[in-house]
């Protein structure tokens, strides 16, 4: 038989796209090569009781118009906001983040008054350009050098946005997009400890140190999302980030869409310049009127297409697109909640995430390893305890705990990872930990070690980058992922692309899949008539 | 009444530009100059990469004394067992040296993009930036011709120029080519005078900015005047005096004197009090501001982002007077040295500078000019600029004597022995930049020539045009579009900009 | 309250108490709190059109330390104040006190408030929002220390026709203290500073001391007021009567600059009815320039009083010209007791600030269901109620 759309790989984005053409009718066919679905929005019992969202861990990005267009919460889904954090000083104080405006004020008062009241102006500011970014999420961007009457459209539509501010807004918004975030927040803030929390968001999952330009936006990126209208703030998944994906397939399987998993795609079958199906690892051979493939853009067309499909100009821009990983993360099963010193019994921050990286120096430091090929010596850590607050994925009184860390090369000096690496990595971190919460490692009952080899091993991310290639300007909008196939499209017919690779890039987000979608039924000649637009920010 | 028309501060490039420009349109103008000679930024500079073409054939400098030892400097990428890679021509256009073919012809294909690129966005050096705003008086003719000449280059070249922009050196160097010297000189060539490393994203559009520059009409070309970059300051000088132009050196301003919302005249630090119907600032952006206006006649948003804008500098200047030619290893001491080591040793170069730290081993921009223009004493001149080196070390004695003590290790390990022949050592860190020329933080560029600060971003938003923030007084400094270098860019633009206003 | 400030679990307590909440706690009938700029502080204590006839016929007393304060001294003071804010500070004497605001560099209002000079060479402002960085980076040039002192003053507001005789009766001599002006008298081990100032439009004093203080002002003033009708009023019985005096508030009549994210929803003092304030000769001052180019070319615009057909208050209702096309949108309103009229404030674009022919959008929630009227709207001046009273020196018994 075959598919009107067979996707490759079950990740989050590679089934938004198969949910929206299920809906719009397609035979859809999803094949995953792990045994499991989720891709990076997973949730697996790797010690028995605990389930861990082993690899992404929080959300917020996720866009509620897919909730709503694909009822997600009807099939389960369910985001759970988080109550702050805390950024632990090396001299043994913390700096607290709180969901009350006048708690957080008065915490940061604690350390700077001026900063306290400086920070309404920083997040108006933000804001402002959240609302800027908003609706270009959910749009297919222009190719610059087209003249298309679709291209033109874009660029006028974009030109509109800008230009809808005022002067002195635009000019603001501009030297936001190119900054640095050090440079960003030394116009803001005075208070080192004050400065590191806010630039947290700026450097996760990035291969840059907060020093570089365009850590601003990067920060954006994390900061665009939200939880129920709550903009910028994150939350969990209920059962852990699997829960997202395990959602999406009931609501794909809800509407007559397929998944089958243990099914890792071989090669792409292409024949006359147009794809035709895959071949499976099993020499299985499965046909389908397009492909659609939610791995990277390094993986499709450099392992799973023949080069001589495939013209020069695109092959070296797929073979030249960055996507270094720099993120590692630990996975922990915990007998009881960890005491942090520093906090007051009974804070509420503990609930949220929490870091030991008191300077943007610091910061710097750790991706300065990250260049010469090391695993950062005093990595900086974002660490949740997710079951203080979801009481389904431990037995009770026990924790999950999540600890994501920059910064985390995709080889050691040039050469592959070995299992001492990884043991020295770990305990770079954990050693963090146990400084600041003294007993912290005799609670642990089991430890899963990500570096980028198994992220990309078992994942399938290359070089273990989480956001399927790095979030440089010269990988964003028009140019992601290879400038002039920033359509979803690829120089092969019928062969697409989905995934965080494309426009607007990674976080558990959605969007990729949605406007691949988007593409797909619009080539179709498809109304997406279950497709909404994006929510602007009123 | 004023007794002048225009009152020039500084006479470096942009202010000897700007007054040439004024006083060929009739208008009476005093350049005062805080140092004993006119030439400004000239002094700190040893080689020649974007003097404005307009400025040079209207202020005539060559009748002036200007005289060229070379207008095509070649380059040396010195390596420490020998092995050279030699760049002839404008930017490397001929390598020779042991190098693969596949780098050789990808050096070719990336080059001659990046002049072509350079080229497309040269027109906008020549006149203020526009604003992104409807009905100000933006040069919509000049604009659509830079549109035109983009969209000419073809699809391709727009797609590659809208990624690249916006990208880092270290990975525009690394997709093309895979020899540690050439990318390493040309990371070090790209990031001079910077405040960033090969891998900050935005380091790109810096590099093709200075390739937009040319010498004797070749872009790219670097140009060494005999007597140095010193001469070519003069030259201006003696060029805008002809033309009419009072100059008076060893005359600080202390202040802008501001009646009212308008500046009408300067106080020198002796007292003496003179006005002008404009006065034009050709000092640092962030000192016309803070120091010379100051903050009661200014918006308080302003100064402080005055305050915030970005002047940190990476380079220090280092002349050594030696009793005899070194040796580097046999390579040609008529050429530029550069000693830099791989593109991540050019990294590794930045990173102790964030964290206000001397770096092991500084990159060197060598120049002896003593080799092609003998001095009488026969002894040699070299000067370099190292980079990178911090602009606010917690101690700066230390630190200067650190960085001098790095410079000649890295120099002595690819010149064995030259320690020897070394008679006397200066080395100016950036914050003896700032003391000596007034560029704060000692920044090449009077405020970093970063993508946040360029065009109509720079110095300010706002205040881009050459026109301050009151009237009655420009800004035309190195710190305004187009940036830096011995150019006259900014003076001159600033220039056309006063006559457009009248 | 400065420990409670300091403390590592404020979180347990988000909002803050203030001086007097000893007393208020105790006179809250109603329980009904409200936050105001992070303190807990009296929406109503029981019994709105009781303590609004007290402000208008005997006297009431209003917790005013949420106030935020700020202390400016030094040589530079003068100078200082004057290129912050946008009214002539080096003219008000010391012991003087006045209304002025301050913008930033586009002219868009930050806030107003209430400039005290203290001494030659020493301010207080007063005002609603919180401006430490705006504060200190207009600082930048000038020998000048910005000390907030929110904390560290105790201030009541004492207003109504008896308030004098209240003063007078707990032994302040206030008889010479003309409007705006401000006097210094012994309190217990401390001192009390009396100025002539209010946010009703009426007859009355702010009082000002320190935290220790507090409990024994109020109790001094509540002794001296038992035969003057004295009560404590709540923010909801001040809203009427600041309303019925044409008093703005910051973030409620505009959105300070400094926080507002719509740019459309910024707004100069000349569009909000400050131009008054501006002093154009005094020298620069930050936003000078905009402002003069708003001046000349005009405003978008304008902030009016008007009065509103019928009896239900028009809070937040579009205004529409010819019962079309929108012409502004009411930023407060009321039903006035003292003037016997629904009365408001309105942003209205400056091309209908002169119109006619305009009507209130007004939706009134009457058992679940809203009635949804269009009444005819006019413009009037402000303010809407002003008694000679408040300006008779020596003040009136009553």
């Amino acid at each position: 038989m075959t598919y009107d759309a067979l996707i490759i790989g079950a990740g989050h984005n590679g089934l938004v796209t198969a949910c929206y053409l299920a809906r719009a009718g397609l035979k859809v066919l999803v094949v995953e090569k792990n045994d499991w679905i989720g891709g990076a929005a997973v949730s697996r019992e790797l010690y028995p009781g605990f389930t861990y969202s082993n690899c992404s861990y929080v959300s917020s990005l996720f866009r509620p118009e897919i909730m709503r267009d694909l009822e997600l919460p009807k099939h389960g889904l369910q985001i759970l906001p988080y109550e702050g954090g805390a950024l632990f000083t090396e001299s043994g104080g913390y700096l607290g983040m709180f969901r009350d405006h006048e708690a957080n004020r008065r915490e940061f008062a604690r350390h700077s008054k001026r900063d306290a009241e400086a920070y309404d102006r920083y997040s108006r500011d933000i804001l402002r350009n959240c609302r800027l970014i908003r609706p270009m999420l959910m749009r297919r961007p222009p190719d610059l050098a087209s003249f298309a009457p679709r291209d033109l459209m874009e660029l006028a539509w974009l030109g509109k946005q800008i230009t809808g501010q005022s002067e002195a807004q635009i000019y603001d918004m501009m030297r936001f997009w190119t900054m640095s975030i050090s440079d960003f927040l030394d116009e803001y803030f005075e208070n080192p400890a004050m400065k590191a929390y806010q630039a947290v968001g700026s450097i996760i999952g990035t291969a840059l140190g907060p020093m570089s330009p365009g850590t601003a936006y990067v920060l954006l990126h994390h900061a665009m999302g939200d939880v129920d209208g709550n903009v910028g703030s994150w939350g969990y998944s209920r059962g852990g980030m699997g829960g997202i994906t395990k959602a999406l397939t009931a609501s794909l399987q809800a509407v007559g869409g397929e998944v089958r998993t243990g099914s890792g795609v071989a090669q792409v079958l292409v024949k006359n310049g147009r794809a035709v199906g895959v071949v499976l690892e099993n020499g299985d051979e499965l046909r389908a009127k397009r492909v659609i493939s939610n791995m990277d853009v390094r993986r499709t067309f450099l392992k799973h297409v023949e080069e001589k499909e495939l013209p020069e100009d695109f092959l070296k821009r797929v073979r030249t697109f960055k996507t270094r990983g720099s993120s590692g993360k630990l996975n922990i099963a915990l007998d009881g909640v960890p005491k942090f010193t520093a906090l007051p019994e009974g804070a509420p921050n503990i609930r949220g995430d929490l870091h030991f990286t008191d300077t943007i120096e610091k910061m710097e430091a750790a991706y300065d390893d990250w260049k010469d090929g090391h695993y950062s010596q005093s990595p900086f850590q974002d660490v949740m305890i997710p079951t203080l607050i979801d009481p389904t994925m431990t037995p009770p009184g026990k924790h999950f705990m999540s600890c994501f860390v920059q910064y985390s090369p995709p080889k050691i000096e040039g050469r592959d990872w070995t299992d001492a690496d990884r043991d020295g990595f770990r305990d770079a971190c954990l050693n963090q930990i146990e400084q600041y919460a003294p007993g912290f490692k005799s609670l642990i009952l089991h430890a899963e070690v990500r570096t980028p080899r198994e992220l990309e091993a078992e994942v399938g991310l290359t070089e273990g980058n989480i956001f399927q290639g790095e979030l440089t300007f010269d990988q964003m909008f028009f140019n992601r992922p290879v400038p002039g196939y920033a359509n979803y499209r690829s120089p092969i017919k019928d062969l697409w692309i989905c995934g965080s690779s494309t426009h607007p890039g990674g976080g558990v987000m959605g969007a990729p899949g949605r406007n691949a979608a988007a593409e797909v039924l619009r080539d179709m000649k498809l109304p997406a008539k279950d497709m909404s637009d994006a929510y602007a920010i009123i | 009444m004023p007794s002048f028309d225009a009152i020039i501060i500084g006479a470096g490039p942009n202010g000897l530009a700007a007054a040439h420009r004024l006083a060929s349109k009739g208008q009476k103008v005093l350049v005062v100059e805080a140092a004993g000679t006119p030439g400004g930024g000239a002094g700190l500079s040893h080689l020649s990469y974007n003097l404005d073409p307009r400025a040079e054939k209207a202020m005539g400098l060559a009748a002036h004394g200007l005289e060229w030892l070379t207008t095509n400097l070649a380059t040396t990428a010195l390596c420490a067992d020998g092995n050279h890679l030699r760049l002839e021509g404008p930017v490397g256009l001929r390598l020779s040296g042991d190098i693969a073919e596949r780098d050789r012809r990808g050096w070719e294909t990336l080059r001659a993009r990046l002049l072509r690129f350079a080229a497309v966005l040269s027109p906008l050096n020549q006149f203020a930036p526009p604003r992104i705003a409807k009905g100000v008086g933006n040069p919509m003719g000049k604009l659509a011709m830079v549109a035109l000449r983009a969209r000419m280059l073809g699809a391709k070249d727009i797609r590659e120029l809208g990624r690249i922009i916006l990208t880092n050196v270290h990975d525009l160097l690394d997709d093309e080519l895979s020899d540690p010297r050439l990318k390493g000189a040309l990371a070090f060539d790209a990031t001079l005078g910077g405040w960033l490393g090969p891998r900050s994203p935005n380091s790109v559009l810096p590099w093709l900015v200075r390739l937009s520059g040319q010498t004797a009409g070749k872009q790219g070309a670097l140009g060494l005047p005999r007597g140095g970059m010193a001469a070519l300051g003069a030259a201006m000088a003696r060029s805008s005096e002809a033309q009419g132009v009072t100059l008076r050196c060893n005359a600080r301003v202390a202040r802008i004197v501001v009646d009212g919302e308008r500046a009408i005249g300067v106080t020198l630090a002796s007292g003496e009090e003179i006005r002008a119907a404009r006065i034009v600032s050709c000092t640092a952006p962030k000192t016309t501001l803070l120091d010379l206006v100051g903050p009661r006649h200014l918006d308080a948003g302003l100064t402080t982002r005055a305050r915030h804008q970005k002047s940190r500098g990476g380079a220090a200047k280092l002349d050594l007077t030696l009793k005899a030619l070194p040796d580097f290893r046999g390579a040609n001491l008529r050429d530029r040295l550069i000693l830099s080591g791989s593109e991540h040793d050019v990294e590794r170069a930045f990173n102790p500078v964030k964290y206000g730290r001397v770096p092991d081993r500084p990159g060197l921009e060598i120049v002896i000019p003593t080799s092609r223009d003998p001095r009488s004493d026969s002894k040699h001149h070299l000067s370099a600029i190292a980079q990178f080196a911090p602009h606010a070390p917690a101690d700066r004695e230390a630190a200067r004597a650190q960085m001098l003590a790095a410079c000649l290790m890295q120099l002595e390990t690819h010149s064995p022995g030259i320690g020897a022949l070394v008679e006397s050592a200066e080395l100016l860190m950036p914050y003896d930049i700032e003391d000596r020329y007034g560029l704060p933080g000692g920044q090449w560029h009077a405020g970093e020539l970063s993508v946040e600060q360029m065009l109509f971003l720079r110095p300010l938003p706002g205040i881009a045009q050459y026109q301050g923030p009151i009237p009655g007084l420009w800004l035309a400094s190195a710190g305004c579009h187009p940036g830096g270098g011995v150019s006259g860019s900014a003076g001159w633009n600033a220039a056309l900009a006063m006559e457009a206003a009248e | 309250m400065i420990a409670q400030q300091s403390t590592l679990r404020h979180y347990e307590t988000p909002l803050l108490k203030t001086h007097f909440h000893p007393r208020t706690e105790a006179l809250n009938k109603l329980w009904s709190w409200g936050n105001w700029g992070g303190y807990t502080t009296v929406v109503s204590f029981d019994d709105v059109a009781m303590e609004h006839s007290a402000i208008r016929n005997s006297a009431s007393v209003y917790d005013l330390c949420p106030m935020i304060k700020y202390r400016i001294e030094g040589p530079d003071a003068a100078d200082y104040l004057n290129r912050l804010t946008i009214r002539d500070a080096s003219k008000l004497s010391v012991g003087g006190v006045h209304y002025t605001a301050w913008v930033n560099d586009a002219g868009h209002l930050l806030d107003d408030g209430t400039l005290f000079r203290l001494a030659s060479d020493r301010y207080r402002i007063c005002c609603q929002e919180r401006h430490l960085p705006w504060l200190l980076d207009s600082a930048h040039g000038f020998d000048v220390a910005i000390t907030e002192e929110t904390e560290d003053i105790a201030a009541l507001s004492l207003q109504g026709p008896t308030s004098a005789e209240i003063l007078r009766r707990a032994g302040f001599d206030i008889d010479g203290l003309k409007p705006f002006r401000m006097a210094e008298f012994p309190l217990g081990k401390g001192h009390l500073m009396i100025s002539r100032t209010g946010f009703t439009g009426d007859l009355g004093y702010e009082l000002w001391t320190s935290p220790d203080q507090a409990l024994a002002l109020w109790d001094l003033l509540f002794d001296a007021g038992r035969l003057h009708g004295l009560r404590p009023i709540g923010s909801d019985a001040l809203n009427i009567a600041r309303l019925e005096a044409g008093f703005i508030i910051t973030g409620y009549d505009f959105t300070p600059a400094d926080i507002c994210v719509r740019e459309d929803r910024l707004r100069s003092p000349l569009e909000m009815g400050l131009g008054w304030l501006i002093d154009w000769k005094k020298g620069h001052f930050t936003g000078k320039a905009a402002l003069k180019r708003q001046h000349e070319r005009g405003s978008d615009w304008s902030f009016v009083g008007i009065e509103i057909d019928g009896n239900v208050p028009a809070d937040g209702a579009i205004l529409y010209h010819d019962q079309k096309h929108e012409a502004g949108v009411i930023t407060g309103a009321c039903w006035s007791p003292v003037l016997k009229k629904n009365i408001a404030l309105a942003q209205v674009r400056t091309k209908y600030a002169k119109a006619e022919n305009l009507w209130a959008e007004i939706y009134a929630l009457r058992e679940l269901h809203y009635a949804k009227m269009m009444m005819r709207a006019r413009l009037v001046e402000r303010p809407f109620f002003a008694p000679d009273r408040r300006r008779a020196t020596p003040p009136g018994r009553f």
